[in-house]
């Protein structure tokens, strides 16, 4: 039976014991060389999170410089620097790398396998990400080369053509960026196709496709999408080094390059790359929305059919950030079909979440909370989406701080929270003890606080029509108290990281011993110990319903005599 | 002269940011309502359904999904979707390809790094930084067809009064019009991020009712100020390098990197709007461009004091 299957003997489980016995550069030699998918997951996500402090660091400098008009805090040079890295590293350095730590670290749990496919190309993929990153940052010291003055990339984190021709952006910052994300694009490629491959053909015996959890499936989604986006950015960054070092002429105007070609090959990467964000954030929630409401997720097929249109349809929207470049009208009309018809799948899943809730005992622990804040935030930024699908009014808010409110609604609205939910959700599995909740939930009220105080203001700013990418912005404007709220907002925002810093080391040392399956939830990563066993699992498990631990804890009432 | 209202997406003094400030409101309603009822429901659902004691033996009814329901809610967006499309379809035509009308005037715009150039090819006006446009009446339109361009890198062109803003790219020609209907000063800037001084690329245009124009016409084709008794300053300017990048119609000077300078004075602001056009200004951005505008392309001439002096006595008088 399936209980003698999950258990694993305490004789086999010596993985603590040996790590007490080591030196430090042991470990840390461990760490380097690990082909362990969950330690490889367990590294990216401190590396996103050391990337997520930084990059929060350049967006507080960003606010102080913005607080009040004319303000003397950055220079202009440093603010453009700024702002590119900030985007930079939230996007390449912080929302993927974090993304795929959790994917690393839970599929091969959550479908019984005792690793991913290809153990040594996922520590190939991790180490590459991680020396992208470092390139981009060796830019602040190195992006002038032997002339001695460092400089950062300031191009924006689209990089538009022509600015990043040689006659424009003189020195070496954007062959840093481009050279730094191709590197960690590389990486990315390897996960994405490891992450295809586990999920194909690692799952334990009984777990058809149809029994994975959405998480898998979602990031078996994300994945696919993921292998056809990264590449154009990646053609296209080539192209941009061919122009600037080898006399090419893709995106040279004044030799009859096409600065609009760059933004199509920018945007049909960035526009998807926005759903591979996502749709994590969404499977986190697909695990956490159902064990907090103590029920089944409402409609699976429909969420697994949601999440395929939605990548499906997402690679024919990315022209709706180029409504303002002179496209035709027929086109113009086109890409806001399109860009509308996202917020259909898009609305599915909400309403499957609320139907989730629907009738449940929801028990708001801090991973709850979290998920309930996104829900209501991902809700709204799917709306402002709509808003800016409108191609008219996009050439209002184009490029204004509307622009910006919406897409970190969505970011940080969504994805941040989620990511804070999934940490919280699954530490007590990766370390073996608790968050505590008492610090969870400060952060959780003072992030939101501080969320609601900068993006909901932000709105404003842009019907008010304040451009984005300005480092100042003149008195007479009006602008100046909406701009002091948002930095204040900012800094509630920056206390409450801190707080959950303070949590995740606090709690590694003193936190309350987790058990095995703390959040009494329903997939095989619970079965296992908390940390789990190089292993994962003794014996493979066996599955016969989406949700085995449902099955194991209501014999009487089991999961598979429902499921089609 | 100040602005009619602060800048506003809601305060449309001009055709095409009418429609799509009407087009906002019908969106606006739409997505209002979508929510307070898909909100109203989580709400409805945290409160009542929270776990009152933290773990309750019994679990509640599992309930795995229904098609039906899966079907209404995918329908009814699709019908959202639909209205929202056929709305905005309309609006997007209306504005794009709306016929010219015959009195409509001509202005070319060319976006440079940090500045912007009007041409009126119908008119032989070449000025820089403060746009004039003459005043339509619906019945009787005068739109200004503005055609946009760059010298350089891309920038925007956004008075969110007047329209929606239309990207300057170079090696490409793209359109744009406005009627305004109400006489006044309209502010805006760049929006397409373009290098070190984006912020600083303002964007003032004066909506002038038909005399108003028609002298500020008038004013723009007398030739450029001969006056003798600053002919220091003018010295000044064509022997050192102010020609190269300067035109001021009449002299020797025919630069074309740099905003045409005839006159001069006839601009209520310097440096694309950084800063108010008077005497004390013009010497200090002569003296270190960096102070209002970092990173600005004009460089600083190291001139002397007197040479400054004799300077800004000769610009103050390209009237």
């Amino acid at each position: 039976m399936a209980d003698q299957v999950l258990t694993i003997p305490d004789s086999l489980n010596v993985s603590s014991r040996q790590i007490t016995d080591e030196t430090f550069l042991e470990r840390l030699h461990d760490w380097v060389v690990t082909v362990d998918h969950k330690k490889l997951g367990i590294l990216y996500v401190l590396y996103s999170v050391f990337f997520l402090f930084v990059a929060g660091a350049e967006a507080l400098c960003i606010r102080i410089q913005l607080l009040r008009a004319h303000n003397h805090f950055l220079s202009a040079a440093v603010f453009n620097r700024f702002f590119t890295m900030h985007g930079t590293t939230m996007v390449f350095l912080v929302g993927m790398p974090i993304l795929f730590g959790f994917a690393n670290y839970l599929i091969p749990l959550m479908i019984g396998a005792r690793d991913m496919a290809f153990p040594r190309l996922n520590a190939f993929s991790f180490w590459l990400t991680a020396f992208g990153g470092l390139l981009l940052y060796f830019s602040f010291i190195g992006g002038f080369g032997l002339y001695g003055v460092g400089s950062a990339p300031d191009v924006g984190w689209f990089a538009y053509a022509p600015l990043t021709a040689r006659a424009f952006s003189p020195g070496h910052s954007t062959d840093y960026w481009a050279l730094a994300l191709i590197v960690s694009g590389f990486g990315t490629l390897g996960t994405a196709i490891n992450i295809i491959a586990t999920v194909l053909s690692m799952r334990c015996r009984g777990m058809t496709l149809w029994r994975m959890p959405l998480f898998a499936w979602l990031m078996f989604v994300v994945s696919g999408l993921t292998l056809i986006t990264i590449t154009p950015l990646t053609a296209a960054q080539i192209m941009l080094l061919i122009d600037r070092y080898l006399g090419g002429h893709f995106f040279d105007t004044q030799a009859g390059g096409s600065a609009v070609v760059w933004m199509h090959f920018f945007w049909i990467f960035g526009h998807p790359e926005v759903y591979v964000l996502v749709m994590p954030a969404f499977a986190i929630a697909n695990e956490i929305i159902p064990v907090f409401s103590r029920k089944a997720i409402f409609g699976y097929p429909a969420m697994v059919a949601a999440s395929a249109a939605i990548a499906f349809v997402s690679l024919g929207v990315w022209a709706h950030h180029m409504f303002t470049v002179g496209m035709t009208s027929v086109s113009n009309a086109f890409f806001t079909l399109s860009t509308m018809l996202v917020g259909v799948p898009t609305g599915i899943k909400i309403f499957n979440w609320l139907a989730t809730m629907w009738g449940g005992r929801i028990r708001f622990a801090t991973p709850m909370l979290f998920c309930t804040g996104f829900l209501f935030q991902f809700l709204l930024a799917g709306l402002t989406g709509i808003m800016l699908s409108v191609s008219p009014l996009d050439w209002q808010l184009h490029n204004s701080y509307f622009v910006i409110a919406h897409f970190h609604y969505v970011l940080v609205g969504a994805i941040v929270f989620n990511i804070f939910a999934a940490i919280y959700y699954w530490y007590p599995k990766a370390t073996g003890r608790m968050l505590g909740e008492t610090l969870g939930k400060w952060h959780f009220w003072l992030f939101l606080i501080g969320f609601h105080i900068t993006f909901d203001t932000m709105h404003f700013l842009g019907f008010m029509g304040m451009p984005r990418s300005i480092y100042t912005f003149e008195p007479d404007r009006g602008w100046d108290r909406l701009n002091m709220i948002v930095s204040i907002g900012g800094f509630i925002q920056g206390i409450a990281v801190l707080i959950f810093a303070v949590n995740l080391v606090w709690s590694y040392y003193r936190g309350q011993p987790a058990g095995d399956d703390p959040w009494d939830a329903w997939t095989l990563e619970w079965t296992t110990s908390s940390p789990p066993p190089e292993y994962n699992f003794a014996t493979e498990p066996v599955v016969r319903s989406r949700r085995p631990l449902w099955d194991l804890k209501h014999p009487e009432d089991p999961d598979w005599r429902y499921e089609q | 002269m100040r602005p009619s209202s602060p800048i506003n997406i809601f305060a449309p003094a001009s055709t095409p940011a009418s429609e799509i400030y009407h087009l906002a409101l019908f969106v606006f309603v739409i997505t209002g309502a979508m929510f307070v009822v898909v909100a109203g429901l989580l709400c409805f659902a945290v409160f009542r359904f929270r776990a009152r004691k933290v773990y309750e033996a019994c679990e509640p009814p599992q309930i795995y999904g229904s098609n039906q329901i899966e079907l209404a809610w995918t329908v009814i967006p699709v019908l959202t979707v639909v209205v929202l499309f056929l709305a905005t379809a309309r609006v997007i035509f209306a504005i794009q390809d709306a016929p010219k009308p015959p009195a409509a005037l001509d202005v070319t715009v060319i976006g440079h790094q940090f500045w912007w150039e009007y041409r009126y090819p119908s008119l032989g006006i070449i000025t820089a930084n403060e746009l004039h446009v003459p005043l339509s009446h619906p019945n009787r339109p005068t739109s200004t067809y503005l055609k946009l361009t760059s010298a350089d890198v891309d920038h925007s062109f956004w008075v969110p009064q007047l329209a929606g803003k239309t990207d300057l790219i170079p090696n490409r020609v793209n359109e744009m019009w406005i009627d305004p209907q109400r006489p006044g000063l309209y502010l805006g800037q760049c929006a397409q991020f373009c290098g070190i001084e984006h912020a600083k690329m303002l964007l003032r245009v004066y909506v002038d009712t038909p005399e108003q124009f028609e002298a500020w016409v008038k004013d723009q084709h007398r030739p450029g100020n001969q006056d003798p008794s600053v002919a220091a300053g003018r010295r000044v300017f064509e022997t050192q390098a102010c020609m190269n990048c300067h035109t001021v119609i009449g002299t020797a000077a025919t630069g074309r990197f740099g905003p045409d300078l005839t006159h001069f004075m006839s601009r209520s602001t310097l440096a694309a709007g950084a800063a108010v056009n008077n005497a004390p200004n013009i010497r200090e951005w002569l003296k270190s461009p960096d102070h209002f505008k970092q990173g600005s392309l004009m460089p600083a001439m190291q001139l002397s004091d007197q040479q400054l002096d004799e300077l800004v006595a000769y610009l103050s008088t390209l009237h």
